[in-house]
């Protein structure tokens, strides 16, 4: 074990990847000579020149164009999008090509393309740079999601997003670049798509998140546990495919969920979260399901705004203390 | 607003002449025997027959939709023929003449038309993708396969060009310019057939550009050349050099192949409502199958009994058309689920469970009912 940030733990993993398999390529704006503008890509170019890290036009909807059709030839395209703010540019590609070609070609031509891209506000980059629209690609059957929150299931999930034969969004976070774990050194743990993680255990209440908020998640539960309150941390892990089953199974254990989200409440991921707990453990809620979110508002690029916007590990607590009073178990 | 028609523009390509006269040009040699010209014959007639086949099967409910080529057969034909085995084409949803050319069954093209296929040829066998639907979108496929292409190192004589189809209107889509500037500053080995047919449904070309569509291609810095769509021979002719300088590194063409949409855009519209019966009744004057067929009868390269042989067997053709369209099988409820991902997955597996639980209901009842 190594510890290491999400950013290198990304990076590393590139490489390896690129060095196992001659067919990965790296493709984007940015990317080469200036090694990515969050340095994902860094040193890449000098090690495996042009023919490897392709650096394109400033155009999002021709490099993934592009890089599908390269994909259709048996390459292994991974891209990145900058922001996930940018992929809006190249929407059609993802949704009517990326994810359409195998089903709209018989079954015959697989699309084995990993789109990388972070999303994430706080950063101070105003409201069209600063979006959480996952959401957008979760929805569309043909895709697969994957929003990992620390370095380790960064590593494990890109690669194996790579090695997988259908397109992959790789989703990443601004505000977890710099956010450090430890990864292991010698093995190369490949993700199982679709696995939520339990990454804490407890008995009080579930708390749900994904991607940066799974992270703020278990500092909840670790500092509620000072107070005696015993939360369940969920990080969902995979957007598409959603393990249902895992949320659902620590729900009964529980009797009441929260779901912490970086993106706006309504039609949010929590809503398909809250969704599936009605479906799956009606039964066995004690209170409703609460859901924590940015507020609806594009981003405010001020930085007391912009934090007023964003949910928080206050406002995360504050909502699993209502939800256990509600319950009945009186709390702080 | 001016706009250039075909036949007061002085660089169109045309080795034809709608009365079936040869002009030698001397940047397009022609390089063909008689036999070939003969078999560009057989496969325009032929192609139009399916074309023809699949209109009425269409009107009898046999196909859901059907985007008719009628008048567009020389420029598929002759550029389907300019092909190697080794080429690879991103068609639109028109291409069944080039499709014919690369010896997919026209009945695998009904198949996707009647919905009863999502799939139907291999598109590596054939060199030959499967059908677009989304306006010029395959032109940036093309062009990252073309750069793929060149990163394996796949060029030269042997190796392999790739050809991207699509028509007017799709050259004012972001896709279609993104893919012209990445194919330039890669000099990917493309070539980007434009069938200008004039009309986008109900949208004429001077909606679409205030220039000739085959000027775009040098303010990206590749070479672009207007042909005369319907002279199958100048088609063949100018694809082939495309082709040929895109194997050879050279990088991309534009070919703007100037023709006409004789039929609807597709069975859904009728064009009667947005343009004029005189301008139809021009361009029958420039039928592509007229003045190959005069030019063979004037050269004594064919007989009229080769002209009856064909027409014979067009006759046979659109008979197997029909039947084996008849024949079709309908899918299964269930393979709604079988081509979404590539790899196993779980959302997939639980509304395929799920479904077949509901399926098997109904077969429940059935029986009850029966009895």
């Amino acid at each position: 074990m190594s510890v290491i940030t999400y950013r290198q733990a990304l990076r590393d993993t590139l490489r390896a990847e690129m060095l196992r398999d001659e067919d990965v390529f790296l493709i984007g704006e940015e990317i080469g000579v200036f090694e990515g503008s969050y340095k994902i890509t860094e040193g890449l170019l000098k090690e495996f020149g042009e023919r490897r890290v392709r650096d394109t036009p400033i155009a999002e909807e021709g490099f993934v164009g592009t890089a599908i059709g390269a994909a259709m030839l048996g390459l292994r395209p991974v891209v990145e999008v900058m922001t996930i703010n940018f992929s809006l540019l190249a929407i059609d590609q993802i949704v009517n090509h990326a994810a359409k070609v195998y089903g709209m070609f018989g079954g015959q031509t697989s699309v084995p393309m990993v789109i990388r891209t972070p999303g994430g506000g706080g950063q101070q980059l105003g409201a069209t740079h600063s979006q959480n629209i996952e959401l957008f690609y979760s929805f569309i059957p043909g895709l697969k999601v994957l929003a990992p929150s620390g370095p380790a299931d960064a590593a494990a999930m890109l690669r194996a997003a790579i090695r997988d034969n259908d397109p992959v969004l790789l989703l990443e976070n601004l505000g977890l670049y710099n956010s450090k774990g430890e990864v292991p050194e010698d093995d190369e743990p490949v993700a199982e798509i679709g696995r939520a993680a339990v990454s804490r255990e407890g008995s009080d209440i579930t708390l749900i998140g994904y991607s940066r908020m799974a992270s703020v998640a278990t500092q909840v539960a670790q500092s509620l546990a000072e107070e005696d309150i015993s939360v369940e941390v969920i990080d969902l892990r995979s957007l598409r495919p959603l393990d249902r089953e895992t949320i659902v199974e620590s729900v009964c254990k529980t009797g009441s969920a929260v779901i912490a989200e970086d993106d706006w409440l309504t039609y949010g991921i929590g809503a398909e979260i809250a969704a599936t707990i009605q479906e799956g453990a009606f039964d066995f809620l004690d209170a409703p399901v609460r859901r924590v979110a940015m507020a609806e508002v594009p981003l405010p690029y001020a930085k007391p705004l912009e934090s007023a916007a964003l949910p928080s590990a206050e406002s995360v607590t504050t909502a699993v203390k209502e939800t256990l009073n509600a319950v009945g178990r009186r709390v702080g | 607003m001016h706009y250039t028609t075909a036949h007061e523009d002085t660089e169109l390509i045309q080795l034809l002449t709608p009365d079936g006269e040869l002009r030698e040009h001397p940047d397009y040699p022609l390089d063909i025997s008689a036999a070939e010209v003969r078999g560009l014959y057989r496969d325009l007639v032929l192609v139009r027959r399916i074309d023809t086949e699949a209109v009425a099967l269409q009107r009898q409910g046999e196909l859901g939709l059907w985007a008719s080529l009628l008048g567009q057969e020389a420029a598929q034909v002759g550029s389907g023929r300019a092909l190697r085995a080794n080429d690879m084409v991103f068609p639109s949803y028109r291409e069944h003449g080039v499709a014919w050319c690369r010896d997919v069954d026209p009945w695998e093209l009904l198949g996707l038309f009647r919905g009863v296929t999502n799939g139907g040829w291999d598109p590596n066998e054939h060199g030959f993708q499967l059908y677009t639907i989304v306006i010029g979108t395959q032109n940036l496929h093309a062009t990252g396969y073309a750069m793929g292409v060149q990163r394996d190192g796949a060029l030269g004589d042997d190796g392999t060009a790739v050809i991207s189809y699509f028509g007017d209107g799709a050259t004012s889509q972001g896709d279609t310019n993104e893919a012209f500037n990445f194919a330039a500053v890669n000099n990917a080995p493309v070539v980007f057939f434009c069938q200008n047919n004039q009309w986008a449904i109900s949208e004429p070309l001077e909606r679409q550009a205030r220039v000739p569509l085959y000027q775009r291609a040098l303010g990206y810095g590749f070479p672009g050349v207007r042909i005369d769509g319907n002279d199958v021979l100048a088609t063949l002719a100018v694809t082939r050099r495309a082709l040929r300088s895109a194997r050879e590194g050279q990088g991309p063409t534009l070919i703007e192949a100037f023709t006409y949409r004789m039929g609807a855009h597709t069975t859904n519209d009728d064009p009667t409502r947005y343009r004029v019966s005189a301008e139809i009744d021009e361009w029958k004057q420039r039928d592509p199958i007229l003045r190959l067929r005069a030019y063979l009868a004037n050269q004594g390269m064919a007989t009229d009994t080769f002209f009856a042989e064909v027409d014979t067997e067009a006759d046979q053709l659109g008979e197997r058309v029909r039947d084996e369209c008849r024949a079709l099988a309908d899918p299964e409820p269930l393979d709604i689920f079988r081509e979404v991902y590539a790899e196993p997955n779980s959302h997939i597996d639980r509304q395929r469970a799920d479904f077949a639980e509901y399926l098997a209901s109904f077969e429940d009842a059935g029986v009850t009912e029966g009895r």
